[in-house]
């Protein structure tokens, strides 16, 4: 029998480790720097990242009266959220304005709030009580508002957490009436006695409403269209290291939530919710490309880009078996480690004032600092889908499911919306190829830190791993698709 | 597997090494440091395809399989791996590729040397190596496919080389829009290979269609189209072929590695590679046949009347080309293939030479302003004169010998047969006639370029010219019996050979052809050149106006009705619709959606959180409605519903 509190070993640990730099923060001298802290925090998750694995080698099962369940599905997500946890944090420890800026001493917090973020988003993908799910939901949403908020002297820092939060308190609402519904419709909450009392439910109305309220929570944490309508202002607001955390790791976790409730509470809806996938994604990757062709500011081209990405994510929930579940899997591993990456250099390069925000900005970087640019160039090259990189293997077997399922048509929108995609990643990309008119000096990778030079590595040899040698992480996610029909019997 | 000592993935992997020392370093690296590393790693790749090359001669077996090739891909029942394999056509591609390769490296060094950012073109062409190298090799089509699309990566990256060139840039990314449509193709190909087979290696697809049990012929010719849409873009074939013409913008030697020897023909080595679905396709084959005759036909009138030295040799590329696909689509895998390697000896020399020209006169690229050249450029004009006489077709050079097989394997299949042979035929005239008119107004008559003092190119660049000339010359002579006795493993022996007299009257048709092409260039634009040699100054504006005159008749009775077709059939489809339909597309669609989205995305909350609650009614309204009236996929739920 393995002890309840293995069950929860990486959120116990990471949330020692936010207490612990919160409280370290506080009894640190006002005027010292607070990079340590960043140190402490990534170190903590780098403990968190290893106490997940372990929990890998146990075997699968439940803990705490069935409300969580470690099993290959929650190690994936669990090493994945931790994984860009890990990269968000390093890349801020040095692209965090300097020591004695006027935001010095939220520095603290702001390490506290990406570690407490973590374990709402690690709870989240091994929670099978649907309160539970909630909580851990609500865990990560707060601490991602007041992070997207953390440039307060700016404008529009405090106007995108706001937006953001407000929307999202009103996508979570719907998310709680339809666990409330299911409650109601079964007398449980409990995943796997939702599935399995689903079809002797007392209203079949209840259930079908309580399937679309927490649809709509879930489609608007992934940002998939037509729920989108946050991502850009909140992308553009937020600071650049932050938008990489939040670009990846909630919807990460809200992917894994998806799963959950597709294949986990409502597999008997299969009939009713594959259609529903197929439109969302074809409207998702279409409506991101398209808005994307438009933008000049790079952040928020980047943010329809993710809705984009969500479009070709959900493209493989149409497909057949279990398969969909490893597809997705390996999808949001790859989509994190470019979209991490890009987000990271966009910070180094961009700077976290912003200096360069629109695509004409960008002109010259590839001179003025070849390695960052050059490594631009792989996370575009990877987020256009060319071979050799995590972004096209991605999105192969993305389609490859979708194809095996029947859904040639949505694949064929796919291909379609791939291609016009290539348009705008290039437009950047030709941007920085050309020389620039005023040479100004673009900070090097080199000269910002160590903190940086390991964020990028990471992201970066993960981009290449993923599409040159994706095994290990395939088998992961096999591991997990399996995991979960194993418990589901789907 | 037998003997594996082959060291097949170093060929690809070496020049990738050489990519990566001088993509990383080479800023940093002295010149002579950085030509070295770009050179020796070609050249040790080509050492190795000689040393298996040599080993097949000695007996050994071929196919030659990496079966344990780690695994790419395995999920389910889906095993992609890095699989190579070396078959006789690989052989074939390899030995050109990363001969004709080292041959326009070592050019390079002598024709690229005053050039800024030196190492990133050399890096680039290495990984052009990489890729192409790739592509041959691969064991099936996902890893085909990872070289084709990087090979467009490398062309792209090649093409807008000169990067401050505005029209360099807008070359560069038509030919990626142009090649994303053909590759939009070859997924689909991809994905309904994957689908009907489950299995993406060559052998086990080749294996599942011997078996009698196969799939409906609808589906196979929908795998072909898609798969020849690929090729067109990758090849330059109606109508996908306007991004060539504009790839010239990059440097010399690159069109003639990429756009003239290697990359373009990636086409035809796919249709031969997966012959064993289009033999199953006659409407497929059809389609490439008539595709690639009507593409021969149509790139040469165009040639006829270039007066970019660059360009002519371009659409006599793509023309070229059309010969091959015409080959591939009568089922003469081995003549087309054939043609493709004496194509690449001829086509990279002329490139090369019309580089050497180029480079001799500063820049110069008008062939209206050159002239003479035979005197100050002896062994350029000499080994031009080698290829011209092989595109021509003349014997016993390397072009005849092709090129009459392809005239030979169209005319034995029926009265289709003979309508393609004829244009062929017609094309060849073409072809010669257009060839001769480049060497006249080259070299030949006097000089027209303003004073400035034409000089002989170093010897760097000269060597690579001189073999590839010998090449050239005797590249044909193993003969298409034996060449196709040789691929006859992979791609099957055609099925009719004609009886020898036949053959010799087509032969002897075939050089007269082009002799009549040369005499009638030589009628219009060599007695101007020996006019004014001897009458000197008195006629020369004359007789080029009356040249020009010439040309404007034939563009007018010709090729302006060509064109016109071309511009506003093909080219409305090919241009309009692809590359600026598609732009002004996208922009339209995007300023549409920007007006709808300013509405939605004006930043106001209220109008954001309106938005969210329609959307939620929206799928509120799917999720019910569908179930309710049991639309499509719902009605499985509705008798769970509505019980």
């Amino acid at each position: 029998m393995t002890p309840d509190i293995f069950r929860i070993l990486p959120e116990v640990v990471l949330t020692l480790v936010g207490v612990l730099v919160m409280l370290t923060d506080a009894s640190m001298s006002p005027k010292s720097s607070r990079r340590l802290l960043g140190w402490v925090a990534a170190l903590g998750v780098l403990a968190a990242l290893a106490a997940s694995l372990w929990q890998g080698t146990l075997p699968a099962g439940t803990a705490f009266y069935g409300t969580v369940q470690t099993d290959a599905f929650s190690t994936f997500f669990h090493v994945l959220i931790c994984g860009i946890v890990l990269v968000a944090i390093l890349l801020s420890i040095d692209t965090l304005p300097p020591d004695r800026s006027p935001e010095q001493h939220h520095v603290g917090e702001y390490f506290a709030l990406m570690v407490f973020g973590a374990v709402g988003m690690c709870l989240l993908t091994s929670a099978v009580e649907l309160l539970v799910v909630f909580i851990a939901l609500e865990i990560s949403s707060i601490s991602t508002y007041v992070l997207a908020g953390y440039r307060k002297q700016t404008g529009k820092g405090p106007e995108a957490a706001m937006k953001y939060f407000l929307l999202g308190s009103f996508a979570t609402a719907f998310l709680l009436y339809g666990i409330a519904m299911v409650f109601g419709a079964t007398g449980t909450t409990e995943v796997r006695e939702i599935a399995t009392l689903l079809p002797a439910a007392r209203s079949h109305l209840f259930v079908l409403l309580a399937f679309g309220l927490m649809m709509v929570g879930v489609l608007f944490k992934v940002s998939a269209a037509p729920f989108h309508v946050w991502t850009p202002d909140v992308y553009e607001g937020a600071p650049t290291p932050v938008v990489a955390l939040m670009s990846t790791a909630p919807k990460v976790a809200a992917f894994a939530l998806l799963i959950r409730l597709l294949y986990g509470v409502f597999p008997l809806l299969h009939p009713l919710w594959m259609p529903l996938m197929w439109v969302v994604a074809a409207v998702s990757m279409t409506v991101g490309n398209l808005a994307a062709l438009r933008q000049q500011n790079v952040k928020r081209m980047l943010a329809y880009s993710s809705i984009a990405h969500a479009g070709y994510l959900l493209t493989a929930f149409t497909g057949s078996g279990t398969e969909p579940i490893a597809a997705v899997g390996f999808y949001t591993a790859a989509y994190a480690a470019m979209n991490v990456g890009i987000f990271a250099l966009l910070s180094v390069v961009g700077g976290y004032d912003e200096r360069r925000s629109s695509v004409t900005d960008y002109r010259g970087v590839l001179y003025s600092s070849p390695l960052s640019g050059g490594l631009m160039l792989l996370f575009l090259i990877s987020l256009i889908g060319i071979p050799f990189t995590g972004g096209f293997f991605a999105k192969f077997y993305s389609f490859t499911t979708a194809m095996q399922g029947g859904a040639g048509w949505l694949v064929l929108i796919g291909l379609l919306n791939s291609g016009i995609a290539a348009a705008y990643y290039l437009r950047l990309a030709l941007s920085m190829a050309l020389p620039s008119a005023a040479s100004a000096k673009a900070q090097g990778l080199s000269s910002v830190g160590a903190g940086v030079v390991l964020a990028v590595g990471i992201a970066a040899l993960a981009t290449l791993a993923l599409g040159i040698l994706p095994g290990h992480v395939l088998d992961a996610a096999h591991a997990a698709a399996q995991s979960f029909a194993a418990i589901r019997g789907f | 597997m037998n003997d594996p000592m082959l060291f097949l993935p170093l060929i690809p992997l070496l020049p990738f090494l050489g990519f990566l020392l001088n993509g990383l370093l080479g800023s940093r690296l002295p010149k002579a440091l950085v030509s070295a590393i770009a050179l020796v790693f070609p050249l040790a790749s080509f050492a190795l395809v000689a040393r298996a090359a040599w080993m097949v001669h000695a007996g050994l077996a071929l196919p030659v399989v990496e079966h344990d090739a780690p695994a790419w891909i395995v999920s389910g029942a889906m095993h992609i791996g890095f699989g190579l394999a070396l078959d006789q056509l690989t052989l074939v591609m390899l030995l050109v590729i990363t001969g004709v390769g080292f041959l326009i490296h070592l050019y390079s060094v002598g024709y690229m040397e005053h050039e800024t950012g030196y190492w990133r073109y050399f890096a680039y062409l290495n990984l052009f190596l990489f890729f192409m190298t790739t592509l041959v090799l691969a064991a099936n089509f996902l890893l085909m496919f990872v070289g084709w699309e990087g090979v467009g990566l490398a062309s792209y990256l090649l093409i807008g080389f000169y990067i401050d060139r505005k029209s360099a840039g807008d070359a560069g990314k038509k030919a990626f829009v142009v090649n994303r449509v053909g590759d939009f193709g070859f997924l689909i190909a991809i994905f309904l290979l994957l689908g009907n087979f489950g299995t993406l290696n060559f052998s086990e697809i080749a294996a599942h269609l011997a078996a009698p049990a196969g799939l409906s012929g609808g589906t196979i010719t929908l795998i072909c189209l898609c798969l020849l849409l690929g090729a067109t873009g990758k090849s330059a074939q109606i109508p996908l072929y306007i991004w060539l013409p504009d790839a010239m913008e990059g440097p010399t030697p690159v069109s003639a590695l990429i756009h003239a020897a290697t990359m373009v023909t990636a086409g035809v080595y796919m249709i031969a590679r997966a012959h064993a679905l289009f033999d199953l396709s006659p409407t497929a084959l059809m389609v490439v046949a008539v595709i690639g005759a009507a593409t021969a036909f149509f790139a040469a009138t165009v040639a006829m009347v270039q007066t970019d030295i660059k360009r002519v040799l371009a659409y006599s590329t793509i023309s070229q080309l059309g010969y091959m696909f015409l080959a591939c689509g009568v089922g003469a895998y081995s003549a087309a293939v054939f043609h493709l390697m004496t194509h690449a000896f001829f086509k990279a020399l002329l490139f090369l030479a019309a580089g050497s020209v180029i480079h001799g006169l500063s820049g110069e690229q008008d062939m209206r302003r050159m002239g003479g050249l035979r005197k100050e450029m002896p062994v350029t004009f000499w080994t031009m004169t080698a290829a011209v006489l092989a595109i021509s077709g003349f014997f016993p050079f390397a072009g005849f010998f092709s090129k009459d097989a392809i005239l030979a394997a169209a005319f034995h299949q029926g009265a289709v047969g003979k309508a393609l042979w004829t244009v062929g035929l017609i094309t060849a005239l073409m072809t010669s006639f257009y060839m001769f008119r480049l060497w006249y107004l080259t070299f030949m008559g006097k000089s027209r370029t303003e004073s400035r003092h034409a000089h002989e190119s170093p010897w760097i660049m000269l060597t690579p010219l001189m073999i590839l000339a010998a090449l050239s010359v005797s590249g044909g002579w193993v003969g298409m019996d034996r060449f196709g006795a040789f691929l006859a493993p992979v791609t099957g022996t055609p099925a009719n050979a004609g009886d020898a007299h036949v053959e010799l009257m087509l032969s002897v048709l075939a050089v007269l052809v082009a002799a009549a092409g040369w005499f009638v260039a030589h009628s219009i634009y060599g007695r101007s050149g020996s006019q004014s040699m001897t009458e000197s100054l008195a006629s020369p504006r004359r007789v080029l106006e009356n040249k020009y005159w010439v040309d404007e008749l034939y563009v007018a009775c010709v090729v302006r009705p060509i064109e016109w077709i071309a511009r506003y059939v093909l080219g409305w489809i090919g241009e309009l619709v692809l590359v600026r339909g598609s732009a002004w597309l996208m922009a339209g669609i995007a300023g549409l959606c920007g007006e709808w989205l300013r509405r939605w995305q004006s930043g106001n909350l209220r109008s954001y959180a309106a938005w969210l609650a329609a959307a939620a009614a929206v799928l509120l309204i799917f999720v019910l409605a569908g179930t309710l009236l049991g639309v499509g996929g719902f009605a499985q739920t509705i008798s769970w519903a509505v019980r």
